[in-house]
């Protein structure tokens, strides 16, 4: 890694509300972290947690309440260094009388680009995300999938050096995530960093080099997502066949989990040599040992739940 | 093209495809009803009718025009949220703003030629030929559209911190206070006190002077309009619309958007 693309310090959001907007929201709380040139880094967190506000603050679309950012070394502030940044918005909405084709010209005349090229870039973009045949359609016409689609495309039209997709598998049914999944892959290969947030944990444990997890306005880890998870085991499970007969190995069954007559067994590592005796000795047939490690969404869903309960607990101090 | 142009040429393409220019139709059907009534009149006031009729259905549909889809310019990208992605790319926000003016002016002028045209065909229909004098209609019309860029500048810095409703009362509040600019200038009453006096007086010179535009009675009749008034007011719709725009870029530019 060469360095870092993405830095942020401190950074802190608070929204005004209530009458003459006297009261503040918390809504983003000294947020630090880094985003390593080429990495994938996944940003995690429920909803409200504070992962478009991060974004929209790196895009200048809302301003600091405190702390600073930079992208490819330059302050957040710099317009010009929207030429190196793509963004997919949450949930995005285009001007619905264009087509895919004119959106996407649209915006490539934002980048000094020719004619020639603007064409070129379009039907190449168009065709990347599975739309050229839709490329004369109005976008009012559009489904939400599509429509993700097009803001995918508009964010990597102009070859972008840091690509940062908010919720960019919101609306998309498994075929177009896989697409956008082999896109984001794509881009990895190219060498460009790519922040996205998500709450698709699968998502960012099949994509990520690292994860940031961000709950109530805080962040709560970084790391890869291995790494933030632990590796220490949390016992072995047996998954195995039986179709009955033989030995009635019925309190093991007991505690298996079933699906048709295959069986999961969780044990702990020191009962699995003499599980597996008795499993055999009743006849069933084992069909793989794997170790037990927590879950990005264990780890993920303790972080919540931890939060709720601090909520809960001042707010039950408050009253 | 710089990027302050490819917002206007999008913000008259979205006008276009979203039908406003319709409203063409409903002022032709207007002149041509008008042409064919005063035409069978026939009392020698042809000129004024269809001039005075003609410049106000300008106006009228042209501030229309400026107020509610001026209010929308900015407030409608925010709530469907469609100027995320276009300020993610380079672009300023006093260029989106420049464009977005520029965008409904430039739909405004298409829009008030044609309608121009249409009241010239009536005009020719009732009295053809056309004299050299005639041309004072064309500068009537010049005056419209310098108001309505006025309007525009005025409904676009409301709509960049305000409701689009609150934006056509402010709007629409100024522009008739604005009417009435002279009257408060040359106000001058025993009764009233000497502060109030130079308030209204000063009030007078900083809301905007719409009662400047209206030469529509000189065009009816077909007087000369002077060059320095067009002059005059070139300048001074040049001047107001640049710095009401200023504070629009000030005031958005601290925006968040949420």
């Amino acid at each position: 890694m060469a360095g870092a693309s993405i830095e942020i310090e401190n950074l802190t959001k608070d929204y005004p509300f209530g009458f003459l907007h006297l009261k503040k929201k918390r809504s983003l709380e000294g947020l630090t972290m880094t985003v390593e040139d080429g990495e994938v880094f996944g940003f995690l967190g429920p909803n409200g947690a504070g992962k478009s506000t991060t974004i929209k603050l790196l895009m200048g679309l809302i301003f600091p309440t405190a702390g600073t950012a930079r992208i490819l070394g330059k302050p957040i502030s710099d317009i010009e260094m929207h030429r190196d940044i793509g963004y997919l918005p949450e949930q995005p909405y285009f001007y619905d009388y264009l087509t895919a084709a004119e959106l996407l010209d649209y915006f490539a005349r934002f980048f000094d680009l020719t004619a020639a090229d603007r064409r070129e870039r379009v039907e190449r973009m168009l065709k990347k995300v599975g739309l050229e045949t839709a490329r004369k359609i109005q976008l009012r016409k559009y489904s939400k999938g599509m429509l993700q689609r097009v803001g995918l495309a508009q964010a990597i039209l102009h070859d972008p050096k840091v690509v940062i997709l908010d919720e960019p598998m919101s609306g998309l049914d498994p075929l177009g995530r896989r697409e956008v999944r082999d896109i984001i892959l794509e881009l990895k290969r190219q060498g460009r960093t790519i922040l996205f947030s998500t709450h698709i944990l699968g998502d960012a444990e099949m994509l990520c080099d690292r994860v940031g997890v961000i709950v109530g306005g805080r962040l709560r880890g970084v790391g890869a997502p291995d790494e933030i998870v632990g590796v220490k085991a949390h016992g072995m499970e047996i998954l195995f066949e039986y179709a009955g007969g033989g030995g009635e190995p019925s309190r093991l069954l007991s505690g298996a989990t079933r699906t048709g007559n295959r069986y999961r067994l969780q044990v702990e590592e020191g009962e699995l040599y003499a599980t597996l005796e008795q499993l055999r000795g009743a006849g069933a047939k084992i069909l793989s040992v794997t170790q037990v490690k927590a879950s990005l969404e264990e780890y993920f869903m303790h972080l919540v739940e931890a939060d709720r309960a601090q909520a809960a607990a001042v707010e039950v101090y408050g009253k | 093209m710089s990027r302050a142009a490819v917002v206007a040429w999008n913000t008259f393409r979205e006008a276009v495809r979203d039908r406003v220019l319709y409203n063409l139709v409903f002022f032709a059907l207007l002149m041509f009803a008008a042409a064919i009534l005063v035409g069978q009149i026939s009392i020698q006031i042809e000129q004024i009718v269809i001039v005075t009729l003609g410049l106000s259905a300008i106006s009228v549909i042209g501030l229309l025009m400026a107020v509610f889809i001026g209010v929308g310019l900015v407030s409608k990208e925010m709530d469907k949220r469609t100027l995320y992605a276009l300020l993610a790319k380079p672009v300023r926000r006093w260029e989106f703003l420049l464009g977005k003016f520029g965008g409904l002016l430039l739909t405004l002028v298409v829009n008030t030629a044609a309608m121009a045209a249409g009241l010239f065909a009536a005009l020719w229909y009732v009295k053809h030929p056309l004299e050299r004098g005639d041309a004072v209609v064309l500068v009537a019309v010049y005056f419209i559209l310098l108001k309505l860029a006025l309007v525009v500048a005025l409904a676009l810095l409301f709509s960049c911190y305000t409701t689009p409703l609150l934006a056509i009362l402010f709007t629409a509040g100024l522009y008739v206070a604005g009417l009435f600019v002279n009257e408060m200038r040359d106000l001058q009453s025993a009764t009233m006190a000497p502060g109030m006096k130079a308030f209204l007086r000063w009030l007078s010179y900083l809301l905007p002077n719409f009662s400047n535009f209206d030469v529509m009675a000189a065009a009816a009749h077909g007087r000369a309009i002077p060059a320095m008034l067009a002059a005059q007011n070139t300048a001074y719709a040049a001047l107001y619309c640049a710095i009401v725009l200023a504070a629009a870029a000030t005031v958005f530019s601290r925006r968040n958007l949420k």
